[in-house]
């Protein structure tokens, strides 16, 4: 470690101020501080000290969601495993493949070892694009607009980002969603904490609405090539059997608990209810997300979906979904921790916090009944929250107000 | 009572006029930097669209379309009108926008005053028009009309006052200096309107 420091001294002059490499200062910046501690430090006067700052609170969400990067990969290797017919395994053709056969991991549904090389396979291609193609962005930006430091901020989107898609997403259209949520939802209002809408969610929905054939329908969840899958294979998600299903939860084949557990097809990371209540507690008791907000979403959905149990309907199997069933599938829990409790997009205002968490629960389920087009609308939701996000903000300021003023006129 | 209902949240959210048809944008762009204007401008927008489309509808159903003269003479049955239809609409909207304007000048000289030219400039916002028009083209009848003049003019509203909340915490971001002002108001209302395609395909 001290040669690392060394050597960032040792080059640290040519980047300052009419240095030769002056210009692109914010890279050396960036892994400056990403190894030690920021040099401006405030050294007199009374100040509050606190180790948590920018850098280390995005930090903290990145570890939040490993629980989440090791779930989807193991299950992005899983349903692959369990997906394709052993007798054809063998024909398999592809990068991916060949790193299989060389290291001879093979193609067991029962081995832990093999599932998690296999989902790596799919992961981490695409998490390497995201950090290289957003990380040029951001650098870009940097540079040429000659403030402000590439920082941590854009960790989180990067890790979350690749979560939120479907393995066999192509590798070019995760560099081009990025690039649009990067530059079009963040770079141009000014980079971190300047954006209204959530970076990765913006990445997203931009994909889902541009290559609709790409990444949704039910061949998209589980990394098996077409011809080389089992006899009666499904690609069918959670939501999507649910509409399609007769009877409430005869026809899925799988338990709550495995639902809950993640073992199911969808985006990689967004399976695991049990890896994003890790995460969740990891964010609360660290103070890093706002628990209101999860609590506000939670009670939303409670009351959404009871509410439509209550009213029930003979055709459409969705109004008798219970509450956690709705927490379960889809992206429900994973938006729910990473996505909802983004501090940037959400209000700041305590109260506001509730008002938009209960309000994306009541919508994630009223969209998921109502709307037959879009049963994965986690992402959609928030998104469209996030746009009246402000307002409500504005509204719990004015009524703030108005309180005091009134509390005034009474003394 | 469904249908109603469909219509209803049909003409606020999938078929929003501002981000989904992307009609009235020049007041929209322009009366969205304070949220008070906006929601100024938005309830405006409501009142008026609620008044002329159903007067539009009756104007079009008993004086315009083939036939709807007959009422006043059998003779009359083959007259149509229907290329009247245009300058009667915007009759009826000017006359509508001159009430709107004397009230907000009576009971909100303050209103009155921020909204400037675009309060008289109702009268030609596409929304205005775009509602009558539509009410033509689905052949709506008096009951569906109200409410989806009350559905259009909501939709608007709510389009512009979030807008409007967007752009005043946008205060304190770092836009480029190119972008600043409408360049980034354009590229916020894309993103808002993504947003709003999760209603397509809501089926009641």
């Amino acid at each position: 470690m001290k040669a690392l420091r060394n050597l960032l001294d040792h080059v640290g002059h040519h980047f300052e101020k009419g240095g030769k490499l002056a210009r692109f200062f914010p890279l050396f910046e960036a892994v400056d501080t990403f190894f030690y501690t920021p040099p401006d430090i405030t050294r007199t006067g009374a100040h509050v000290r606190d180790a948590l700052d920018l850098k280390r609170m995005m930090i903290l969400v990145v570890i939040a969601a490993l629980p989440c990067v090791f779930m989807a990969m193991y299950n992005t290797g899983l349903q692959a495993n369990l997906a394709i017919d052993p007798a054809k395994a063998a024909e398999l053709v592809g990068w991916r493949h060949d790193v299989l056969r060389l290291f001879g991991v093979g193609y067991s549904s029962a081995s832990i070892g093999a599932n998690v090389v296999h989902g790596a396979l799919y992961f981490l291609p695409l998490y390497v694009v995201t950090m290289v193609v957003g990380l040029s962005w951001e650098a870009a930006f940097s540079i040429i607009r000659g403030h402000g430091g590439i920082n941590e901020g854009f960790f989180v989107t990067g890790i979350l980002f690749p979560l939120i898609l479907p393995p066999t997403t192509p590798l070019w259209q995760a560099a081009l969603g990025i690039s649009f949520g990067v530059v079009l939802a963040k770079e141009v209002f000014g980079g971190t904490g300047m954006n209204f809408v959530n970076v990765a969610l913006a990445a997203r929905a931009f994909l889902f609405f541009a290559y609709p054939a790409e990444i949704s329908g039910d061949q998209v969840w589980t990394a098996v090539p077409p011809g080389f899958a089992v006899d009666g294979f499904s690609g069918a998600t959670v939501l999507a059997q649910i509409r399609q299903a007769t009877g409430p939860f005869a026809d899925l084949n799988l338990s709550w608990w495995q639902a809950f557990a993640g073992l199911e097809k969808g985006s990689m990371g967004e399976t695991s209810a049990l890896a994003c209540l890790i995460g969740a507690a990891i964010l609360i008791g660290t103070g890093v997300g706002s628990w209101r907000l999860m609590a506000g979403v939670t009670l939303g959905t409670i009351a959404m979906a009871s509410l439509f149990n209550f009213i029930g309907s003979a055709t459409n199997p969705y109004f008798a979904v219970p509450f956690w069933w709705h927490m379960v599938a889809g992206g429900w829990a994973f938006g729910t921790v990473f996505m909802v409790t983004d501090p940037v997009t959400a209000p700041f205002t305590e109260t506001g916090k509730w008002i938009y968490g209960a309000l994306i629960g009541a919508f994630v389920v009223l969209i998921r009944v109502v709307n037959p087009a879009y049963p994965e609308c986690m992402m959609l939701v928030i998104l469209f929250m996030n746009v009246m996000a402000p307002v409500i903000d504005y509204g719990m300021i004015k009524a703030n107000i108005t309180r005091r003023m009134k509390r005034r006129a009474e003394n | 009572m469904e249908l109603y209902l469909n219509l209803f949240i049909k003409s606020v959210f999938l078929e929003n006029m501002a981000l989904a048809f992307f009609l009235g944008m020049c007041s929209f762009l322009a009366c969205s930097k304070r949220v008070e204007t906006a929601l100024g401008l938005g309830v405006a927008v409501v009142f008026v669209q609620v008044l002329t489309v159903p007067i539009n509808q009756l104007i079009l159903h008993h004086l315009l379309a083939e036939g709807a003269l007959s009422w006043i003479s059998p003779s009359l049955a083959r007259v149509d009108l229907g290329f009247l239809a245009f300058i009667l609409f915007i009759g009826t909207i000017a006359a509508a926008v001159q009430i709107v304007e004397m009230v907000v000048e009576r009971f909100a000289p303050a209103l009155y005053t921020t909204l400037g030219v675009f309060l008289p400039l109702i009268a030609v916002n596409c929304v205005i028009l775009g509602g009558s028009l539509f009410m033509q083209e689905r052949d709506y009848r008096f009951g569906e009309s109200v409410v989806y003049g009350f559905g259009s003019g909501l939709g608007f509203m709510i389009a512009i006052v979030a807008l409007a909340a967007i752009r005043e915490k946008l205060v304190y971001s770092d836009v480029p200096h190119g972008l600043r002002g409408l360049g980034i108001t354009f590229i916020t209302t894309g993103l808002m309107s993504v947003a709003f395609m999760m209603f397509s395909g809501i089926q009641l």
